[in-house]
This record gives structure tokens, sequence and C-alpha cells, in this order.
């Protein structure tokens, strides 16, 4: 062990590597891994933001459909109401228009027997007055019994 | 060579002296050199890096040397908890010189010493017998006692700074026996100044001859394993240079550690 001016030398080295090293070796390297540790830090929470996003979308997604199956569904339903009245309401015109129908043939056919009816009374009875005619016309004078013929006639 | 084992012993222990008559004014110009060069390494390598550091996609080498940075940054900021632009960059480059330094011990023992008595010889005429070169700067107490006094003058300056000139001179009377009244605070301040300063005393010694005896008592296994027959050396000089390469690294964490403990200490109030 012996001491001499190498001590001084070497701490003259040691400090000038130390000021060096303070001056363009470690702000440059620990801000770079500074702003690099922030980037990633952001990077990550960017992501993560990302992420968060994408369920909240995803989400108003599922409501949407969801809503607009519903509303599907509603109008579906609608529309078979409707279309139930619609036949409803046909069943009950074509019912009314039938009945009505049938009524109008009814009415024809009652007027066409009182038709029918009152010519086979008239043919009845003109045949009758006829029968009759040729009966009396030996004994009965058509002047002597007019108000008697006519009672009979009408009596048909 | 067993023959001459002492003067072989010797040759390898001797500094190449800028002067041959000693005395304080002499340099060891191989501890100098070698230390100077390796800081010039140190230094390179990192500010290179440090110029072209790239934020994205950094290269292998870049990310070692973030490694580094990143382990002396964590202990830093575990252990010294007030602000300073100082201490990270002194740590780091305590760490890296004395690694680098330490590392000169796994070069073979003869490589350095005979390549600096070949280009001796061959370029200078000097005498081969008379030609030293000791390659491990750091198992010269110069270069230890160099960087722990430097220490001790960074803790004096950290403790004055934080506690203002005033407060550090009366810390040194005061702590760490306290006292109440003013007899007993006049009785124990010698007994305060002597214990305050072998505590300040105590560090650098401690720093430097820890750092030292490692290096001294490793160099000199390594010569003593280089005097065994050639065909045996590989059976201890293996070993011992792995087990080595544990022990450069751990002397200088060790050395950056207790730097690193001691100026966190001195900006402590007490």
């Amino acid at each position: 062990m012996e001491f001499n001016a190498t001590l001084l030398g070497q701490a003259i080295t040691f400090a000038i590597l130390v000021w060096f090293t303070m001056k363009f070796v470690w702000p440059p390297l620990t801000n770079m891994m500074d702003e690099r540790a922030k980037r990633i830090a952001d990077g990550l929470a960017a992501a993560e933001r990302g992420k968060q996003d994408l369920e909240a979308a995803e989400k108003r997604v599922a409501d949407e459909l969801r809503q607009a199956k519903q509303q599907a569904t509603e109008l579906i339903l609608a529309a078979e109401k409707r279309a139930n009245q619609i036949v409803d309401e046909a069943k009950d015109a074509a019912r009314t228009e039938g009945a009505k129908l049938v009524a109008d043939a009814k009415a024809q056919i009652d007027q066409e027997v009182l038709r029918a009816k009152e010519s086979l009374r008239e043919q009845v009875a003109s045949l009758a007055v006829n029968g009759a005619e040729k009966i009396l016309r030996k004994e009965i004078d058509a002047a002597k019994h007019a108000d008697l013929l006519a009672s009979i006639k009408a009596e048909f | 060579m067993a023959s001459n084992a002492t003067e072989y012993i010797q040759h390898h222990l001797t500094f190449w002296k800028s002067s041959h008559e000693g005395g304080f004014w002499t340099l060891h110009l191989d501890t100098f050199s070698v230390s100077l060069i390796l800081g010039f390494i140190f230094l390179a390598v990192f500010a290179s890096v440090a110029r072209n550091a790239k934020m994205e996609n950094p290269g292998r080498l870049q990310m070692f040397i973030e490694t580094i940075v990143e382990m002396v940054d964590t202990q830093v900021k575990e252990i010294f908890h007030a602000k300073s632009k100082v201490i990270a960059p002194l740590a780091l480059t305590i760490f890296v010189w004395i690694f680098l330094m330490n590392t000169m011990d796994l070069l073979p023992v003869d490589l350095v010493p005979m390549a600096a008595q070949w280009v001796g010889y061959t370029f200078f005429g000097a005498d081969p017998h008379h030609t030293y070169f000791r390659v491990v700067p750091s198992a010269d107490v110069n270069a230890t006692f160099a960087m722990s006094l430097s220490v001790m003058l960074c803790i004096i300056g950290f403790s004055i700074s934080a506690k203002g000139l005033g407060g550090w001179i009366k810390e040194l009377f005061t702590a760490p026996f306290h006292a109440e009244g003013l007899v007993m605070s006049i009785i124990l301040a010698p007994v305060n100044f002597a214990f305050q300063l072998v505590e300040l005393a105590a560090k650098p010694i401690s720093l430097a001859l820890r750092l030292f005896g490692n290096m001294y008592s490793g160099e000199l296994i390594f010569i003593l394993i280089a005097l065994l027959p050639v065909a045996f050396q590989w059976i201890l000089g293996a070993p011992w240079a792995i087990f080595h390469i544990l022990v450069i690294t751990l002397q200088a964490f060790v050395f950056m550690m207790l730097t690193i403990v001691y100026l966190s200490l001195a900006v402590e109030k007490h």
C-alpha cells in the first residue's frame, strides 16, 4: 500500500466521469425512458378507453336491435289484428248482403206468387163464370141477373 | 518458475511508476492509464447510446444499457429520498467504472504484463525485468481511495447543502448523544465530535479497503494459480474465475449501494 499522486489523478478522472455522466448520459437516457413509460401508459389507457367505448357501442346496438324487434313484433300484431278485423268486416258485409239478397228474392217470389194467385183467381173466376154462364145461359138472363153475377165475381 | 516464484509474484505486484525514486508525486501509470481507458470506454458507449436512444424498437445494446440505468435508478429512488441530480449519475459511474476495472482481473495474469514487456523491449529498448504493469486498477489503493474519498467529500457536501454549514457543524457536536442541559451538552460535545469523526473516516476507509482487499486477493490468487504446472492451472483457475465474475459484480454493486446509503444518511436529519 503506497499512496501517491495517482490518487489525485484517479480522483480527477472520477470527477470528470461523474460530471460527464451527469451531463450527457443520465438525463437523456432517463428522460427518454420516462417518456416511453408515459407513452406506454397512455397507450394502455387509450386501449382501455377503446374497449369501454366498444362495450358501450355493443350495448347500444343490442338495445336498438331489441327495440327494433319489439317494434316489428308490434307491427305484425297490429297487422294481424287489422287483417282479422277486415276479414270480419268482409264477413259481416257478405252476410248482410246475402241476407238482403235472400230477402229481395223472397219478396220477389212472394210478389210472383201473389201475381200468379191473382191471375189464377181471375182465370178461375172467369172459368167459373164462363161455366156458370154456359150452364145458366138457358135459364138465366144476363141482364136480369147482372148484380148477382157481379157479386159472385167479387167473391172470387 | 518455482525457483523464482517470489520474484515472479513480486514482479506482478509492482506498479509501473512514472519515476523510480518514489515519493508522493510518483504516478502509477498502469493504474492511471487502464482506468482512464476504461472510463472513456464507459463514457463512449453510454453517451453514444444515450445520444442515439430510440424510444421505440430499441436495439440490444440500448436495452442492456437501459437495464443498468434502470437498476441504478431503482436503487437510488428506493434509498435516497431527497432530490438530487448528482447522486444517480454518481452511482451509475461508480458501478460501471468499478465493474470495468474489476473485470481486468479476469484477463490472464501474464497477458498484459507480457505485452507491456514486449512493447517496452521492442520499441523503447526497456529491460523486461524492470517493466511492470498491473492491469487491475481497483487492486491499487490509490484508485479505490480516490473514489471513496471523493464519496466522502460528497457526503460532507450533501450534509452541508441539506442542513447548512451551521447545522452540519452543530450536528458534529450534538449527535449521536443528545444532551438536555448546557453542561451536559458541553461535556458530550467532544465525545460526539470524536464519534462523528470516526464515523466520517470509517466510511471511505471501509469502502476503499473492501474493494481493494477483494481485488488484491483475487489478483494474488490468480498469480498463485499461474505458478502451478500449466496442465493443472485450469482445475483451480476456471472455478476461481467463474466465482470471480460474481465477486467483481458484487463489489461494484456494494460500492454503489453503500455510496447511495451514505449520501442518503448525510441528507437526513439525525
